[in-house]
């Protein structure tokens, strides 16, 4: 059994990556802003399984509270094995353009809340020399596009951040693992047009899960998008330019 | 976005609302006329509409007493994922559809029958109670002592009643996740019916119709009973569904290949052979092809469920199936089941007769067709199943389903009508 941190739990993807760990028997501690929702999917995890649910609602953009969810959780679950980073918006581009402001919040929403909490885990199982890290990033990390630079540059900084936190953590035997998922059905993504390239949380779930199981460093889930962004990324600048992406 | 149902036809773009809680649901119907969809399973029109409620984001358990066997979740829970939770604990759905990805809200808005009809009902006559969001924004709980008007008119009501928001059903137990089946090869139409009526006290049975046989073998059946078994163990093996990704030409699938398929799957059925089963192909055979809509084509289909008054329902079916057989049209799969007495929901599709479900590849002239088929059953005091309807006329649904007033005077009550309403109803000339 495995004590597992959730932030962000009801995201639709670490929703389902929950539903699979309360599956095996594992203890959760669910973090997320809205209340009632945490507290039907608690008890909804415990009818999968769960051997434990905690909760604890909070507004990520508050930073002060970090800390106190961190000190809660291991108040409620003792020794954290796996924290999953999942919260985030998908901002208005268009928007953001005309608001610094608006630009502001989504980077703090997707990029400094996602920091701030590494920042104080990383330290904890630094000095208990164990844990595992996963952090929900983009492949929009990969490369600013026109289309939605705002959120991709608020994971690019994630992604940078992980990089450079896995390295550091390597030799503390603590495993930090960047994940990028492509397009996924979820609610973020409600106003999107589906196609072919489009998948279930579900199935990103169970991928996410098994690249947790497997500490791997960075993961496309699906694995296609690695083909996809090495594309994207070798677009020489001034073609990259002309297209709309 | 394009929506549709699992026959392809008809497709229509829709705004699609997806609450992420049963307590916000409410805000989720300020556009209306508004029609909840669960998976889109149903086969024709019955979820289509400007404005859907999607219940994608409703399905959460909320409890489940493993010692009683009574389970109440969000409407938007698949029968699949319950399959899942209640099967390794010794328990089963009471009444199932032939396909286990379905809602329990899809389920409950077209009161689904499966293969145990003639002893269990119909898949409401086991749920002890639902909530649900009126058109009025107010979240009742019905059942079928607490306000059993609004409850028998849910059961079976199509979602226009409306918003199932959660249910609690009643399970039954199992030792195994087996199931012991029988096959039985009957060479006509009155032999198969006769077989069925031989094993009223099965607790399944369903069989397989070749609608392509004509003269002394017309309605040459399969027909499949089955029991729980008591051994085997409770591991519950989902697979996950091969899929079809795109579209089949649709001249693939024509009379001479369905002929084939039929010739060969009446050929290698085994004659009164027992073998023990798992429960998953056994329940839903087609769920391991994923998209297997897919391969009518673009145009679509139609599946064509009829059911038939036991009196007369024999010769009447021949009737029917002699029809079909001279169109040349129908299927790739039939299949025919006797039907248990009726329940008291409104539109609730089975009465005590036979039924038989085949498709139909969607064209100008299957619309024909089915228009004829639909007076013919119609006359004979027969019904269409709504959850596979796409074509069916005002005049038809008004004969065949007689307390259509009833349904909409209790849709008045509560504050139904004109918030909730399907490209379907509209059709069928529901207010």
């Amino acid at each position: 059994m495995k004590n597992i941190l959730i932030i962000g739990a009801t995201s639709a993807i670490a929703e389902h990556c929950a539903r699979l760990w309360a599956a095996r028997a594992d203890a959760l501690y669910l973090v997320a802003r809205s209340e009632e929702r945490l507290q039907t999917m608690a008890r909804d995890l415990a009818i999968r399984g769960a051997a434990q649910v905690g909760t604890y609602c909070a507004d990520l953009n508050d930073l002060q509270v970090h800390a106190n969810i961190i000190d809660a959780v291991e108040m409620a679950l003792g020794d954290v094995d796996i924290v999953l980073i999942a919260h985030g918006t998908l901002p208005n581009q268009k928007t953001c353009e005309q608001s610094v402001e608006d630009t502001l919040m989504e980077i703090k929403t997707n990029a400094i809340s996602t920091i701030s909490l590494l920042t104080i885990i990383a330290n904890r199982f630094e000095a208990k020399q164990k844990g595992t890290i996963a952090v929900i990033s983009s492949v929009a990390g990969d490369r600013g596009r026109a289309s939605n630079y705002i959120y991709g540059s608020s994971k690019a900084m994630v992604t940078a951040f992980t990089s450079g936190l896995r390295q550091r953590l390597h030799k503390s035997n603590v495993a930090v693992i960047t994940i990028k998922p492509g397009f996924v059905e979820t609610p973020m993504t409600a106003e999107f047009k589906k196609g072919l390239l489009w998948a279930k949380p579900a199935t990103v779930a169970s991928k996410i899960v098994k690249a947790i199981d497997q500490h791997k460093n960075e993961v496309y889930v699906p694995g296609f998008w690695r083909l996809i962004m090495y594309v994207i990324k070798a677009i020489p600048t001034n073609l990259f330019n002309k297209m709309r992406l | 976005m394009l929506i549709h149902g699992w026959g392809n036809y008809p497709k229509i773009e829709a705004e699609v609302m997806n609450p992420l809680s049963v307590a916000s649901s409410k805000h989720a119907i300020q556009k209306t006329p508004i029609i909840a969809r669960g998976m889109g399973r149903s086969y024709g029109d019955s979820a289509n509409s400007q404005v859907v409620l999607q219940t994608t984001y409703l399905d959460h358990y909320i409890t489940f007493d493993a010692v009683q066997g009574t389970l109440t979740c969000e409407s938007g829970v698949k029968l699949r994922e319950i399959l899942n939770l209640i099967v390794p604990k010794g328990w089963f759905l009471p009444v199932t559809p032939g396909t286990s990805f379905v809602t329990v809200g899809g389920a409950i808005a077209s009161d689904v029958h499966g293969k145990n009809h003639h002893a269990a009902g119909t898949f409401c006559q086991h749920v002890t109670s639902i909530t649900m969001l009126l058109g009025t924004g107010e979240i009742v709980t019905t059942s079928p002592l607490q306000k059993p008007d609004l409850f028998h008119a849910t059961a079976g009501g199509m979602g226009l009643t409306g918003v199932i928001l959660t249910a609690t059903i009643k399970l039954i137990p199992i030792e195994s996740a087996f199931i012991t089946q029988k096959t039985i090869n009957t060479g006509c139409l009155e032999a198969a019916c006769d077989a069925f009526e031989a094993h009223t006290k099965s607790t399944y049975s369903v069989a397989w119709i070749d609608c392509l046989a004509t003269g002394k073998s017309l309605g040459r059946s399969v027909l499949m009973v089955g029991e729980h078994a008591d051994n085997g163990g409770l591991n519950l093996t989902i697979k996950d569904p091969i899929t079809v990704p795109l579209h089949t030409p649709a001249a693939l699938l024509n009379s001479m290949t369905m002929r084939a398929f039929n010739n060969t799957y009446y050929a290698k059925a085994p004659h009164n052979k027992i073998q023990t089963v798992p429960l998953m192909p056994y329940f839903y055979p087609l769920d391991v092809i994923g998209g297997w809509n897919k391969l009518y084509g673009k145009a679509g289909f139609v599946q064509y469920q009829f059911a038939l008054p036991k009196t007369d329902g024999v010769a009447n079916m021949r009737s029917i199936l002699s029809k079909i057989s001279q169109s040349g049209q129908g299927s790739f799969l039939a299949v025919l089941k006797q039907f248990g007495p009726a329940n008291r929901n409104l539109l609730s599709f089975p009465i005590e007769g036979y039924t038989l479900a085949l498709d139909f590849k969607m064209s100008t002239t299957t619309i024909e067709l089915l228009n004829k088929l639909d007076d013919e059953v119609a006359g004979m005091g027969g019904r269409i199943y709504l959850a596979k309807d796409a074509v069916m006329r005002e005049t038809s649904f008004k004969a065949m389903y007689p307390n259509w007033e009833q349904f909409d005077a209790v849709r008045q009550k509560y504050g139904a009508i004109g918030k909730f309403a399907s490209d379907q109803s509209r059709r069928m000339g529901l207010a």
